[in-house]
């Protein structure tokens, strides 16, 4: 059996997706389902953000574009080429994947803020390209009709199917997170954040470890933004390619703590209620972006290392257990 | 092929318009090493100084670039104060959280008030005709003004005390502070001048194109891809980028649907960061 396997914090990873699962199964509760699935959504996107942002501090203003590709593709191939939805979202995670890493290899081999610069530019980038790529749809994009469900048993049971897969990326995104900062590659990506030249002097191959982690943060992303344009049937470039969504990736990264597992994750949960309260409120539902904007520059400002940070200075030992 | 050329004078034209915003941004980062990312922002800030001014008082469009000019200044200094004087020699991943965070404060707010329907500021001059093609007077308008207030900044760079203040703190900030030069303020000051362009850009870009509230995130894109080429920190070169740019608009637009346009320049932003790390035109040990 592997090391991290036998650590207490694989054990609570596991507690946290049975509870995920578990808990809307309880008395066949849609509305928790419709809410566990959002968050489980922020807490893929986050994790892999972090992986970047946490790791090697290279912020990713375009996480979305991960989400949204991987949406356009799976959709298109279940739409237009008759695929299932399996191999779909595989096809989606592998090709994001492999173009994340062709893109990267070249831009990563400048420093932070030019390729912060060159994330931004990648959502309008892609935006454009997929609003006038007509295999796409252009900018009405791409409608699935109901019988695509048919193979999941119809279109109520296709809603739990894909909540449990939802699910599964979620968790497939901490235990990865997990595994990289307790590996080699990961200390050689923290290297990075601390001091790139001294990492690149002590042999860390800068690089293709930057490369590496981009790609790798792009994989379940992708599979996740498969699974939901999937399951709303239905995607287009503005939605797709909503700037919103890595924001709000990059608020939870930094609230939670950006380089902590559990961090992240937690945060993604509270911003995720939080959030449900905001839109629910007469007086805040238009203003979710000035609440996000306002929360990110407190944090940064004032709690530069977020909740975890926090709690690890109050509780030193926690250090030990959560990741 | 002469409708060909006209496409690229024009472009000429446009491009010293996207070079004087790029140079607001490439002043900030040439003197502090802070990309400001409510870069965007500011710029369809002075589009909306420019909307409200001539619609309210009737004055002529060319008369708002002195309020943008100031407001900008004011407002940069302000932003300086609140978002990014503790962040200057951090990393860079703190002042671009910080002024992302500010911007989307803004963006928020902006959109809550005006919602995103499309602006429009009718300005009539009459053209200029040159054969067959009659180039648009507010193309050469804007031309014009922004290479005088081009040339303002570097009259203001090279030749008044504060200017040469802001240049060697740019240079080299703790000798700077050690011969008595107020370092923070200067900071400030530096910053000021950098949003107080991007607004007056923004009034200029305003009587060409229509815009929206987020119109600012593609002329944000097409400052980094004009100081990528002109080289980073460096306004000259910043210049020298926008026409660039415009050079490539005007030539690609006879041959490619607009839409498609920002799809091409970001490809060719990848390639040239990828290429030319230094920047395409200039040194960056030539800058300010």
């Amino acid at each position: 059996m592997p090391d991290i396997v036998r650590r207490p914090f694989f054990s609570i990873i596991a507690l946290v997706i049975a509870i995920f699962a578990l808990a809307p199964l309880w008395g066949n509760d849609v509305d928790l389902r419709e809410s566990l699935v959002l968050a489980a959504v922020y807490i893929t996107l986050a994790s892999n953000l972090n992986l970047m942002l946490g790791y090697t501090g290279y912020v990713n203003f375009g996480s979305v574009v991960f989400f949204g590709l991987g949406g356009y593709i799976c959709v298109w191939l279940v739409s237009a080429h008759d695929w299932p939805l399996g191999w779909s979202l595989l096809a989606a995670g592998l090709g994001v994947s492999a173009l994340a890493f062709v893109f990267g290899a070249g831009i990563l081999r400048l420093r932070g803020h030019f390729f912060a610069l060159a994330t931004i530019g990648i959502v309008e980038a892609v935006q454009a390209f997929a609003s006038n790529f007509d295999p796409w749809g252009g900018a009405s994009g791409i409608y699935l009709s109901t019988e695509v469900f048919a193979p999941l048993g119809g279109p109520r049971r296709a809603l739990w199917v894909i909540y449990f897969a939802m699910i599964a990326v979620m968790g497939l995104s901490l235990y990865l997170s997990y595994a990289i900062k307790t590996s080699k590659f990961g200390l050689g990506l923290l290297a990075i954040g601390q001091n790139e030249d001294a990492a690149a002097i002590l042999g860390v191959p800068t690089p293709r470890y930057k490369a590496l982690v981009y790609s790798a943060s792009a994989f379940l992303p992708a599979i996740a933004g498969g699974l939901y344009f999937f399951k709303s049937a239905f995607i287009q470039p503005t939605d797709a390619f909503d700037l919103t969504l890595s924001t709000e990736a990059i608020v939870i990264a930094m609230l939670g703590g950006q380089g902590t597992v559990t961090g992240v994750a937690f945060g993604a949960y509270l911003y995720e209620q939080l959030r449900g309260y905001l839109l629910t409120s007469d007086t805040f539902s238009h203003f979710q972006l000035v609440i996000a904007g306002a929360l990110l520059l407190i944090i940064v400002l004032f709690f530069p290392s977020g909740l975890m940070g926090w709690l690890y200075a109050r509780f030193p030992r926690l250090q030990r257990v959560l990741e | 092929m002469l409708g060909f050329i006209a496409s690229v004078i024009d472009g000429v034209l446009v491009g010293l318009v996207y070079g004087l915003a790029a140079m607001g941004i490439t002043l900030i980062w040439g003197v502090m090493d802070v990309i400001n990312l409510t870069h965007g922002t500011m710029i369809v800030a002075g589009m909306f100084a420019l909307y409200l001014l001539t619609s309210a008082f009737g004055i002529s469009p060319y008369v708002t670039l002195l309020p943008a000019l100031a407001g900008g200044f004011v407002v940069g200094v302000a932003l300086y104060w609140i978002a990014v004087h503790r962040m200057v020699g951090r990393p860079p991943l703190m002042s671009l959280l910080s002024t992302f965070s500010v911007n989307l404060v803004l963006i928020g707010v902006a959109t809550g008030v005006w919602g995103t329907v499309l602006f429009n500021v009718e300005v009539s001059v009459p053209g200029l005709t040159l054969g067959r093609y009659t180039f648009p007077g507010v193309h050469i308008v804007a031309a014009v003004l922004a290479a005088v207030i081009a040339a303002g900044l570097y009259f203001f760079l090279r030749r008044t005390r504060l200017g040469k203040a802001v240049r060697a703190v740019a240079n080299n900030r703790e000798a700077a502070e050690l011969v008595g030069v107020p370092t923070t303020q200067v900071l400030s000051v530096a910053f000021g001048f950098g949003v107080s362009l991007a607004c007056v850009s923004g009034v200029l870009i305003g009587t060409l194109f229509p815009f929206t509230i987020l119109t600012g995130d593609s002329y944000l894109l097409k400052s980094f891809i004009v100081t990528v080429l002109g080289g980073f920190g460096n306004p000259v070169g910043a210049l020298i980028g926008g026409l660039a740019l415009g050079v490539l608009e005007g030539a690609v637009t006879p041959f490619v649907p607009v839409s498609w346009t920002l799809v091409i320049e970001f490809v060719l932003f990848v390639l040239v960061l990828i290429a030319f790390p230094g920047g395409v035109f200039m040194r960056r040990s030539r800058a300010l």
